[in-house]
C-alpha cells in the first residue's frame, strides 16, 4: 500500500497501533465470531423482558462469564464490569503480551461508558420496596457499583492492573471516545499500553426503554432479528443493547520492538459537540467532525474506503447522518457505507468500539459487511456505496472511517489505517 | 430455629456471598476468614441477609460475634430461637 497520510510521517513513538482485540457482541464472543456473524447476516437480537417495561428486544451477549472472573466478584460488581473483564482479558490474550512480565504500572485503562450506575440504582430501590423503602436495607455494595470508574475499576482489581483507569462518559459516542483516550494517553507517555474501548450494560436498566419508548425510538418488530433496520424507511427506532469491545493499543515503537502481530493503525480522530439540541442530531456538526478527522490525518475523502455508519434506525438520526456524510464524501465513487446496528442493535457503549471491530477484518479479507434489513431504502438515506443486505467484495480497503454520536450533540470520528 | 437449622441458614447465606468456596469442610471452630476469601463487605453481606430474611438486627457493635460459625450460631441463638422455619 502506499501509505502516505499524516501520521505516517510521525516518529514511531508517537503512532498508535492496535495489537490485540477482545470483544462480546449480542452476535458473537470473538472477534471471529462477530466477523462471521456480520458476513452471514446472523442478527443477535431477541425477544427480553425487563421489569416494569415487559415484553420488549434487546441484543443479550453469550459468553463464559466465568473464564476470568469468579463467581464471587461478580456478585459484587457490575455486568459493566463482566463484560469489561472478559473484553479486556481477551485482547490481552489475544495480543501475545507477555502478561506476566508487563510492568502493570505502566498500564492505561480507558473505557467509554455512556452511562452508568442505573442498573445498580434501580435493582435496589427495586430491592428494598419489598422493606417499604427502609433504606436500612439498601445494599453497602451500591456505591463501589454506581462509581463512575467502576467497569474501568473492575477490569484493574481483576487483572492487577496499577496504571491509571478511568472511563470516558461520551454518551453513544463513548466507544470512539475510549479508544482516542487511549491513544493520547500513549502519546503523552501516560502508560505503554492502553486497554481502550467502550462497554454497556444498559439492557438491565429498565429506564433507557421506557425513556426512548416515551420518546418514540424504541424499535419493534415481531421477528426481533429485523427490529433494527436502519435506512430503510419503516425504521421504527432504536434496539438496545449491552456489550464490550476492549483493545491494546500500543505505541508503533514499542508493538515493533517485541515484533507484535499489529492489526491496524489509528490514524486520525476527532470529537466536537453540536450544541444545539439535547436529542436531535446537527448534520453541520456532524461534517464539521468527519472534516476534522480527514484534515487531522492529511487524508482526502476518496482516501477512505468503508465507512462504518452510526445510524441507530431512528428516523431523525438516520437521515440526518446521512446529509452530513453526501456533504463529505460527496463523488467518492469507490467509498462503501456499512451499518453494525442492524445487526446487534446499538450497543450504547461499547457501540463505537464493537462496530470499529467488526470492520478491521476487512483489511484482510477486503470485504465490507453490509447493513441488513433494508427492504424498503429510505430515499433520504440512498447513500451510493450503501451495502445493503449482502457483503460485497472490494477492490482496496486501506482506510476505515468510524461514525460514534450521541446524545447532548458529541459527535465522534475516527479512522484507521491498515498495516 | 434451631441452632442446627441457623447453622443451615448461615450455610445457605454464604453459599451466595462465597459461590465459589466448598462450604463442606467449614470447621466450625475456625474464623471464616481462615477458610474462606471473606472481606468487611462479606460480612456486612451476611449481616443484611440476616435482615432481609429473618429482619434479625446486629448492631455494628456486635459484628465480632460473627468471626466463626461457632460463634454465629451461638450469638444468633437467642435472636432466632422463636423464628419458625419456613
Amino acid at each position: 500500500m502506499n501509505a502516505v497520510d499524516r501520521t505516517s510521517q510521525l516518529p514511531d513513538d508517537q503512532r498508535v497501533v492496535i495489537t490485540g482485540i477482545g470483544l462480546t457482541s449480542p452476535n458473537g464472543h470473538s472477534l471471529e465470531m462477530f466477523r462471521e456473524s456480520l458476513l452471514e447476516g446472523k442478527s443477535g437480537v431477541r425477544k427480553y423482558n425487563i421489569r416494569y417495561v415487559g415484553d420488549t428486544l434487546a441484543g443479550v451477549c453469550e459468553f463464559e462469564t466465568t473464564k476470568y472472573q469468579s463467581k464471587r466478584d461478580m456478585r459484587r460488581g457490575t455486568r459493566a464490569g463482566t463484560v469489561g473483564i472478559w473484553a479486556a482479558s481477551e485482547a490481552i490474550h489475544r495480543s501475545g503480551l507477555d502478561w506476566p512480565n508487563v510492568d502493570n504500572s505502566r498500564v492505561g485503562i480507558y473505557i467509554g461508558v455512556t452511562e452508568h450506575g442505573n442498573v445498580e440504582t434501580e435493582n435496589e430501590i427495586y430491592s428494598i420496596k419489598a422493606y417499604d423503602y427502609d433504606t436500612t436495607y439498601w445494599s453497602h455494595h451500591h456505591n463501589p457499583r454506581t462509581v463512575a470508574n467502576n467497569p474501568a475499576g473492575e477490569i484493574a482489581l481483576n487483572m492487577g492492573i496499577t496504571g491509571p483507569h478511568y472511563t470516558i462518559g461520551a454518551a453513544c459516542a463513548a466507544g470512539n471516545a475510549g479508544i482516542i483516550q487511549g491513544v493520547q494517553m500513549l502519546r503523552l507517555k501516560e502508560c505503554d499500553l492502553a486497554i481502550a474501548g467502550g462497554v454497556s450494560e444498559s439492557i438491565h436498566t429498565f429506564g433507557i426503554f421506557a425513556s426512548f419508548k416515551s420518546q418514540g425510538a424504541l424499535a419493534w418488530h415481531e421477528d426481533p432479528t429485523k427490529a433494527s433496520r436502519p435506512f430503510d424507511l419503516s425504521r421504527n427506532g432504536i434496539v438496545v443493547a449491552e456489550g464490550a469491545c476492549l483493545y491494546t493499543l500500543e505505541r508503533l515503537s514499542d508493538a515493533k520492538a517485541r515484533s507484535a502481530n499489529i492489526i491496524a493503525e489509528i490514524v486520525s480522530y476527532a470529537i466536537n459537540t453540536d450544541a444545539t439540541d439535547f436529542v436531535l442530531p446537527n448534520p453541520e456538526r456532524q461534517a464539521q467532525c468527519l472534516q476534522m478527522a480527514l484534515d487531522r490525518g492529511g487524508l482526502t475523502p476518496d482516501r477512505i474506503d468503508i465507512v462504518s455508519t452510526h445510524a441507530t434506525g431512528t428516523i431523525s438520526g438516520d437521515s440526518q447522518e446521512c446529509i452530513a456524510l453526501r456533504n463529505v464524501f460527496q463523488g467518492c465513487e469507490n467509498l462503501r457505507f456499512n451499518n453494525t446496528k442492524s445487526f446487534i442493535g446499538h450497543a450504547m457503549g461499547a457501540a463505537g468500539a464493537l462496530e470499529l471491530a467488526g470492520n478491521l477484518p476487512a483489511f484482510q479479507d477486503r470485504v465490507c459487511h453490509a447493513t441488513i434489513n433494508v427492504d424498503n431504502l429510505d430515499p433520504e438515506c440512498a447513500l451510493p456505496g450503501l451495502v445493503i443486505n449482502q457483503p460485497q467484495e472490494l477492490p482496496r480497503v486501506d482506510y476505515i472511517l468510524n461514525n460514534s454520536f450521541g446524545m447532548l450533540g458529541i459527535n465522534s470520528v475516527v479512522i484507521v489505517r491498515r498495516f | 430455629m434451631t441452632p442446627a437449622e441457623i447453622r443451615d441458614e448461615i450455610l445457605d447465606i454464604l453459599s451466595e456471598i462465597a459461590p465459589d468456596e466448598d462450604l463442606s469442610t467449614i470447621d466450625d471452630t475456625k474464623s471464616f476468614r481462615e477458610q474462606l476469601e471473606m472481606d468487611s463487605m462479606d460480612f456486612l453481606d451476611i449481616v443484611m441477609e440476616l435482615r432481609k430474611r429473618h429482619r434479625v438486627q446486629i448492631p455494628d457493635t456486635e459484628y465480632g460475634n460473627l468471626a466463626s460459625m461457632g460463634s454465629t450460631v451461638t450469638y444468633l441463638e437467642p435472636k432466632m430461637r422463636d423464628i419458625v422455619n419456613a
